[in-house]
């Protein structure tokens, strides 16, 4: 690991006005440190946000489920308030890596990653959330934007992500035997107005799959999916598993969700 | 007393192991000590033209930039391929050169290039950055099945051929499958896998140059090989002057059996700068350099009767052995794979033909079972397809092929000592309710699920090995067994052991053999291992070899300690010494109340005379002290046997696949631990498992290594794994006194045709290795379109 310049500040301004183009904001570190070990990545300054207090914690509304950005998966896994609001969230979360990464990791750094095959990315399209930084507020759909890439900019900090609650909602993923990351994870939520189903894994960034959302929108019954067909163009392929083989599972898993929901 | 033979004593180490206590090769830290980086080939195959190592030599901390050339110029020797083997046509198999770092040119990704040695190991890294070498890439071969129609990776080596090697007689088999029935044929590929030790290799090595002695800490199965290999091939030291100390291990499973590059560079660099220099392999690098296992393409054929009787067996298979011929990489497709590729069965005619190919990957060598998981996945996926295509019932088609007299002269090498194949089989039908399973099947059906039971009836050669025998087959070392008991003078004992373990759990299956061979309290006795300065020469532990054979050396040297306690015994006690009988730890003479203890005995051994209190003069001649050394070269292998049976679920609309339920019944002959030998086979299992379903060592076309971390090499976890039903049926091994033999390597041998079987029974059609949920998937896609247009 190459030498940086560490700072731990409790201050969101102090936060922001510390990055440069060369600095990482530090939270769970559960990708960071990792790519900083094997040397994918370095950085001259590292500015820990965790002490940050507002950062960290759980809101429930009628209508929405406010997550602090530094909220560790466990604690979004155990909340009383997800688990009543958005039972799927709380179960998404308890399905991400293991104990150690879910007490180390945030929801925060997990959708600034971007990873294509990250869980959170899912709940966010699918639950229509808006993403709260220091200076505004990105709508989920605005928000991803392709492979590790999103819409924030430079030193731009996430401090929460608002959930809209739906009326039901299931999140369905096959991992990846050896990452245990999603090959796929579909996420379906069924709102007042509309259906989404937010797909992860399958291809370069998290998407709505609109061809399953308007078949469950007309009829929301796993078997309205029998005659949609989903193209493996733009799918990824890779050793674990072909495009064709994703595209079946997106339906496959999304039948499943319906089901569960 | 009570024998402690055969019971589950649990295991003395473990409180040390998993509580942080143990002493692994990375905890060892010398005063001065510098640490070494490797600089590693980028490419799979490259001319070296030129290596610039001046920014790196300039680098904050760096001691010493060594390369190719420095290696050269002191004249250390390259690396060993330890078995010879001759080709059908009786030419000498190809060896290419193997320097420790390489001068002319790189042939993996990963190959060893030049090493920096720095203050700290950050500083060796940020060193090794700098170091720039100059490759002209050339284009790699890398697949096994095309490596013989491939451009030469080494100009003096056609077609990249290490040879072509025959067992067998071609004509015998020709005219038993003219008389055959039905020919079964079946084409295969045995995947390559990455042994990935829980503790990664490392090396330390400490030069003293007032006395020129080299101390060697490193992780090794095998310590007493790597001295040997270091000094007498590598020439880094004579044998006198280097010490080579394996602490404890954490797991190798044939990647840890002999010493690679980084331990000759090491102990050499050490020399050269006189500092400790020390190298931990960081996983990456684990997964680049340590040798991978299997890796064979196969085209095998059965013929059969329509009775089910067998006649005849061929195989014909590449085995990829990698860029360089490894110590074992030789021997592991060949004496080791061949001979056990008929199977547990009576088979008049056979033969096994393998064409050992270069490629540029990571040299393949030993793994877990090396060689006879590849023999028994051949011939166990046949016989299951040739129960299929006759229509008969798995377990009747083996059993009417099972020998049942013992010694059974086995078709290509082996004379098997003993063994019931009938009655492990009718076991693990028992204990596996094979009746049960068509009603377990519809209960799966009735969720969706297809359920799908195969089979797998192994033998294995191992407890390796008679020398005699090993040596007339181009093995380069003998391989024996040696130990030392040592009684020290207050009555507790020391057994030093030429074997090693590293998980195997010698300390104490090794101390209930000593404690009631001398009827010493197990508390009583230590076992000490892996230190070339500690106890005699011996081969280490690989080949489940340690008890049968070092086991046995223990048992020898506990005989020759009871005979002279004997004569001790008979002096103190003023009779003659044929009156004098020892049992549970005490020397008795019969029809008296005299008597002596071990321990007395030991005492008088270290205090030979008289002395106040003491009375012990020693009998005439008699040398004093009380140790001796037994070397034990087995007569024959040992043939550990057994049935598995596995069932899995398939979810056929993800191709997801599941063991539900895994039977092993297995006769190791006498079992010393039962709780060590089910956690023996439990490991195996796990790994055999992780074979059929998980594990894929994948190299991309240019020749980079894809599966290079646990984000793409599939480990499996404890939940992949069903709870194991486990049985034993003994037949005790009549090659070593005490009936052992071997357990290390079943379940890594017999799970990959048992899972395999099972999920080409659930699906219907054939599936290769690893059966991932894609390919299953696939599996089931096609047999739903043949069922319909069937309909």
């Amino acid at each position: 690991m190459k030498t940086f310049n560490y700072h731990s500040t409790k201050d969101v301004k102090e936060a922001t006005k510390l990055a440069s183009s060369s600095s990482a904001f530090l939270a769970g570190g559960m990708t960071t440190l990792p790519s900083m070990k094997l040397g994918l990545a370095s950085y001259k300054d590292i500015i820990d946000i965790k002490r940050i207090k507002k950062l960290s914690g759980i809101k429930a509304s009628g209508k929405s489920v406010t997550i602090g950005s530094t909220t560790k998966h466990a604690e979004v896994a155990n909340s009383k308030e997800v688990k009543k609001a958005i039972p799927s969230l709380a179960a998404l979360a308890e399905g991400i890596g293991d104990p150690q990464v879910r007490n180390r990791g945030t929801i925060g750094g997990s959708i600034a990653n971007n990873d294509p095959s990250a869980d959170y990315p899912s709940a966010c399209i699918a639950l229509n959330a808006t993403i709260h930084t220091n200076n505004r507020k990105i709508s989920a759909d605005k928000f991803f934007t392709g492979m590790f890439e999103t819409s924030l900019k430079k030193g731009e900090l996430i401090e929460a992500i608002e959930f809209q609650i739906p009326e039901k909602s299931c999140y369905q993923k096959y991992p990846n035997p050896a990452s245990r990351y999603a090959i796929v994870g579909v996420y379906v939520a069924k709102h007042k107005s509309d259906v989404n189903v937010a797909v992860t894994g399958a291809k370069a960034c998290v998407y709505n799959e609109k061809s399953i959302a308007s078949a469950l929108s007309k009829n929301f019954s796993s078997s309205s999916l029998d005659s949609v067909k989903i193209s493996s163009s733009g799918m990824n392929s890779d050793i674990h598993a072909s495009a064709d083989y994703r595209a079946n599972m997106v339906k496959v898993f999304a039948k499943k969700a319906v089901d569960a929901c | 007393m009570a024998s402690l033979v055969g019971s589950r004593v649990e295991r003395k180490e473990d409180k040390k192991l998993l509580t942080g206590r143990g002493k692994y090769t990375a905890d060892v830290t010398f005063a001065h000590q510098t640490y070494a980086y490797f600089v590693r080939s980028p490419h799979a195959r490259a001319q070296i033209k030129n290596i610039d190592t001046s920014k790196a030599e300039k680098s904050s901390g760096v001691v010493a930039v060594l390369t190719g050339k420095d290696i050269a110029n002191d004249k250390i020797g390259g690396l060993i391929a330890g078995w010879r083997i001759k080709s059908e046509d009786g030419s000498d198999m190809k060896v290419p050169a193997h320097p420790p770092l390489a001068s002319e040119s790189v042939n993996y990704v990963g190959d060893h290039v030049a090493v920096v040695i720095a203050e700290s190991l950050d500083e060796a890294r940020n060193a090794a950055d700098l170091v720039k070498v100059d490759y002209k890439v050339l284009k790699a071969v890398v697949k096994t099945d095309q490596a013989m129609d491939s451009e030469n990776i080494y100009k003096d080596i056609p077609k990249n051929l290490c040879f072509d090697w025959l067992l067998g007689d071609r004509e015998k088999v020709k005219e038993a499958f003219d008389k055959a029935d039905k020919i079964i044929k079946i084409d295969l590929i045995n995947n390559r896998l990455i042994p990935n030790a829980m503790e990664p290799r490392a090396a330390n090595a400490d030069y003293n140059p007032s006395t020129e002695e080299i101390t060697l800490y490193t992780t090794s199965q095998n310590p007493h090989l790597a001295r040997i290999i270091i000094s007498a091939f590598n020439g880094v030291a004579p044998e006198n002057k280097l010490r080579v100390i394996a602490p404890d291990v954490g797991g190798g499973f044939g990647s840890k059996i002999y010493p690679y590059a980084e331990e000759v560079v090491c102990s050499w660099a050490s020399k050269k700068i006189e500092r400790p220099v020390k190298w931990v392999a960081d996983r990456t690098e684990s997964f680049l350099s340590d040798c991978h296992g299997r890796d064979h393409v196969t085209h095998a054929e059965l013929a059969v009767k329509n009775d089910g009787t067998f006649l005849g067996f061929k195989n014909e298979t590449i085995a990829n052995i990698g860029a360089y011929a490894s110590v074992f990489a030789t021997v592991t497709p060949t004496y080791l794979f061949g001979p056990c590729a008929t199977g547990v069965y009576k088979m008049p005619a056979a033969y096994s033909n393998v064409k050992a190919v270069y490629t540029n990957t990571a040299p393949v060598d030993a793994y877990r079972g090396a060689g006879r998981p590849e023999a028994t996945y051949t011939i166990e996926t046949l016989v299951e397809k040739a129960a299929r295509e006759l229509g008969m019932d798995p377990a009747e088609i083996r059993m009417k092929n099972f020998p049942t007299e013992f010694p059974f002269q086995q078709t290509l090498v082996h004379s098997v000592d003993s063994g019931d194949y009938n009655a492990g089989l009718k076991k693990a039908m028992e204990v596996g309710d094979y009746k049960g399973f068509e009603k377990r099947k519809n209960e799966s059906a009735s969720r969706g699920k297809l359920r799908g039971i195969g089979f797998c009836s192994y033998f294995e050669a191992c407890g390796i090995a008679p020398s005699a025998v090993v040596m007339s087959l181009g093995c380069g070392i003998g391989l024996w067994e040696s130990a030392e008991v040592r009684f020290n003078p207050t009555g507790n004992v020391t057994v030093f052991t030429g074997s090693h373990s590293h998980g195997q759990g010698h300390d104490t299956t090794f101390a209930q053999i000593a404690a009631d061979r001398l009827g010493v309290p197990l508390e009583n006795i230590e076992i000490s291992h892996g230190d070339t300065d500690k106890g005699p020469f011996g081969y280490g532990t690989y080949g489940s070899r340690s008890l049968t054979v070092g086991g046995t050396a223990i048992v020898k040297a506990c005989d020759k300690i009871v005979a002279k306690g004997k004569k001790v015994a008979a002096k103190m006690l003023e009779v003659n010494e044929s009156e004098v009988e020892f049992k549970d730890g005490e020397f008795i003479v019969a029809k008296s109340n005299k008597k002596k203890t071990i321990g007395e005995v030991a005492f008088a051994c270290y205090l030979p005379g008289t002395y106040g209190e003491v009375k012990s003069p020693l009998p005439e001649g008699e040398e004093p002290g009380l140790k001796e050394t037994s070397f034990f070269d087995p007569g024959n292998f040992s043939f550990p046997a057994g049935s598995h049976i596995c069932e899995v679920e398939v979810d056929p609309e993800t191709g997801n696949t599941e063991v539900v339920k895994y039977t092993a019944v297995d006769d190791f002959g006498t079992i010393i631990n039962p709780l060590i030998v089910e956690g023996q086979v439990h490991g195996g299992l796990a790994q055999g498992i992780g074979q059929a379903l998980y594990e894929n060592c994948h190299y991309d076309d240019s020749g980079q290594l894809v599966t290079a971390s646990y984000m793409d090499y599939t480990m499996p976890r404890a939940d992949n794994f069903p709870e194991f039903n486990l049985g034993f049926t003994c037949t005790p091994a009549t090659s070593n006194p005490l009936g052992t033999k071997g357990c290390g390597e079943a379940g890594a041998i017999a799970a990959p045709p048992a899972v395999m079987n099972a999920v080409m029974n659930a699906v219907g059609t054939e599936v290769s290795m690893p059966a991932t949920a894609e390919k299953v998937w696939k599996a089931c896609q096609k047999m739903n379109k043949s069922n319909s247009k069937a309909a």
